[in-house]
């Protein structure tokens, strides 16, 4: 559902009008506009708020992890258009227990590299992501470093 | 890491292995490891490329030789403390991601920077851009074979780093910006010093056009080079003076200006042509409008406070923490464990040099931030590496890649 204080935002409206259940909330905080959608539809939601809503520009893709609250992780995109001269911040709330969410790919290419360092870094596995291997760190590396129960400092035993 | 190759040699036909881990995809076709310790990767980046002869096949950049967990470590500092990372990203632009993140804290925070404190920033982060602009067109010559510019680059570039050292002591690793404002009250004196050098750069920037521009090796190698399709780069994230060169008029100080550059006039220089030697035209240009903007700031600086008039956020002066209990119990209390930011979250984004610069920033309403993103250029821009080379000479890998201007530090945090 969608907060009455967002009714003049017609970006929120859209993404309502196209699917109310996929939006399941929003907030304008600071002048920066978050909708919160279904882990389940974000990349029909994605690829409607590009192609219908020109957000032609996925800025980045990253995620934060809320342990050990549950669901644990958010996974956050900022979307841009050029033509309307506006930003967007989209978020999903996935389980700690086996974290995955559809990858965005299909819509902007340019999401590749960034979906593969939040599954390098966070552990959260992108599906039908074409090339899903670590980014920053070796393959044979253990954990997930930005994951908040991962230690900041210390030596492996 | 490969085991097929060691970098930077020639890598025949293996029998039996397979395209993930290096060995060519073809009878005819054979594996380069350019880098991560090529001279032309400016850094430790790898790539993988697959050749035909001389045609490039495949391409597989391979990051993340200079990641040193920057986000991971941002969890454990005070806000301010934190500052001191930003430089260490893109060690080139250290000013710009001072403001960024910066301006996404102050934004958290509510507060209200004082005008000379604003102009202060755009004039050094304007200086910012010159400095990393001439790195780039120094380096960038000199792979492609111009030696000289790079000598004359860095002459320039020497004035630019003794202007940061007399604000802030520090050459490269400034930390100059702090929440709130600036570190250090601006030196006596750095009007003449600021004018001297922008007096004479306009002449050198000249300089550099009468080696290059119309400079036939210069052409030959450039234009025509490294084409990416307009719509091929807004879906990969590519962003900066690529996509100006590409005939996109956008720029984040004009589209939605922070600390007061509505105030200053300029403009964004683009080309339609698209291709390396139109990057370089733009990046010279903008090193122009640089010109125009630090004019701008000698001439208008306004007077005045340099940091915000927040107690709980900002160091008190020196002579204050001194003489007055509430002063030195503020001090105590930021030194010791920082400021509390309200909880919430912000994306700031700002124009650095080589594009787009992004700082998400979550708080949990605590004295440290709960989780920093920095979506920072070179990371985008690097994803249309392989775009951008498939299908043309290995020759003009190296003026390719040369003109998305990366720095590897940026790219893997």
């Amino acid at each position: 559902m969608l907060p009455e204080n967002l009714r003049d935002q017609a970006v929120a409206l859209a993404a309502e009008e196209f699917d109310s259940e996929a939006l399941e909330g929003g907030k304008l905080d600071r002048g920066e506009l978050t909708l919160w959608i279904a882990a389940s539809k974000i990349a029909s939601v994605c690829g409607f708020l590009k192609y219908d809503q020109k957000f032609v520009r996925l800025s980045s893709v990253t995620a934060v992890d809320r342990y050990p609250a549950e669901p644990r992780f958010e996974v956050v995109y900022h979307l841009h258009s050029v033509e309307r001269n506006q930003r967007l911040r989209l978020k999903c709330r996935i389980s700690g227990a086996e974290p995955e969410i559809e990858s965005v790919t299909p819509v902007w290419r340019g999401a590749n590299w960034y979906e593969r360092e939040v599954f390098d870094l966070f552990g959260i596995r992108f599906l039908k992501h074409p090339d899903l291997r670590r980014i920053m760190l070796p393959d044979e590396w253990e954990g997930h470093p930005l994951r908040k129960d991962y230690p900041v400092t210390g030596s492996r035993v | 890491m490969s085991e097929t190759g060691i970098p930077g040699q020639l890598t025949a036909e293996i029998e039996g292995e397979q395209a993930e881990t290096g060995a060519p995809s073809g009878p005819r076709r054979m594996v380069l490891n350019m880098g991560p310790q090529h001279p032309s990767t400016h850094g430790v980046l790898r790539l993988k490329v697959e050749l035909d002869g001389e045609n490039i096949m495949k391409c597989d950049p391979d990051i993340g030789y200079l990641h040193t967990g920057i986000e991971k470590e941002f969890e454990v500092k005070t806000y301010q403390q934190a500052v001191t990372l930003t430089d260490r990203v893109d060690y080139l632009a250290p000013l710009s991601n001072n403001l960024g993140y910066c301006l996404a804290v102050e934004k958290l925070l509510g507060l209200e920077i004082p005008p000379q404190a604003q102009w202060m920033r755009v004039m050094l982060t304007e200086l910012t851009r010159l400095n990393s602009h001439l790195v780039w067109l120094g380096t960038h010559a000199l792979d492609i074979g111009a030696m000289s510019v790079f000598l004359y680059c860095f002459r320039e570039r020497e004035d630019i780093l003794r202007i940061f050292e007399m604000f802030s002591g520090q050459r490269m690793m400034t930390s100059y910006f702090r929440i709130g404002g600036l570190a250090l009250e601006p030196p006596r004196g750095w009007q003449q010093r600021v004018k001297k050098f922008i007096g004479v750069f306009p002449n050198r920037v000249d300089e550099y056009e009468d080696l290059l521009t119309n400079n036939p090796i210069w052409i030959g190698r450039t234009q025509g080079v490294g084409a990416i399709p307009l719509e091929d780069m807004l879906d990969l994230g590519v962003t900066g003076p690529m996509l100006r060169a590409a005939g996109l008029k956008t720029d984040a100080r004009k589209d939605a200006p922070y600390t007061s550059y509505d105030q200053f006039d300029f403009e964004v220089p683009t080309r339609t042509e698209n291709d390396v030697y139109a990057r370089y035209q733009v990046r010279i240009e903008e090193m122009r409008q640089s010109v125009r903007i630090v004019n701008q700031a000698l001439e208008g600086m306004p007077v005045g406070p340099w940091k915000a008039d927040a107690p709980h956020v900002v160091l008190p002066d020196r002579e204050k923490m001194k003489t007055q209990m509430e002063a030195l119990i503020y001090h105590f209390k930021i030194v010791t464990e920082g400021f509390r930011v309200p909880e919430g979250e912000v994306y700031q984004v700002i124009e650095s040099p080589r594009g787009e610069l992004g700082f998400y920033v979550v708080s949990d309403g605590t004295s440290h931030p709960y989780r920093i993103h920095m979506r920072t250029p070179s990371f985008g821009n690097l994803q249309a590496t392989s775009k951008m080379v498939v299908g043309t000479l290995i020759a003009d890998l190296i003026a390719s890649i040369g003109s998305m201007d990366f720095v590897l530090g940026d790219t893997d945090r």
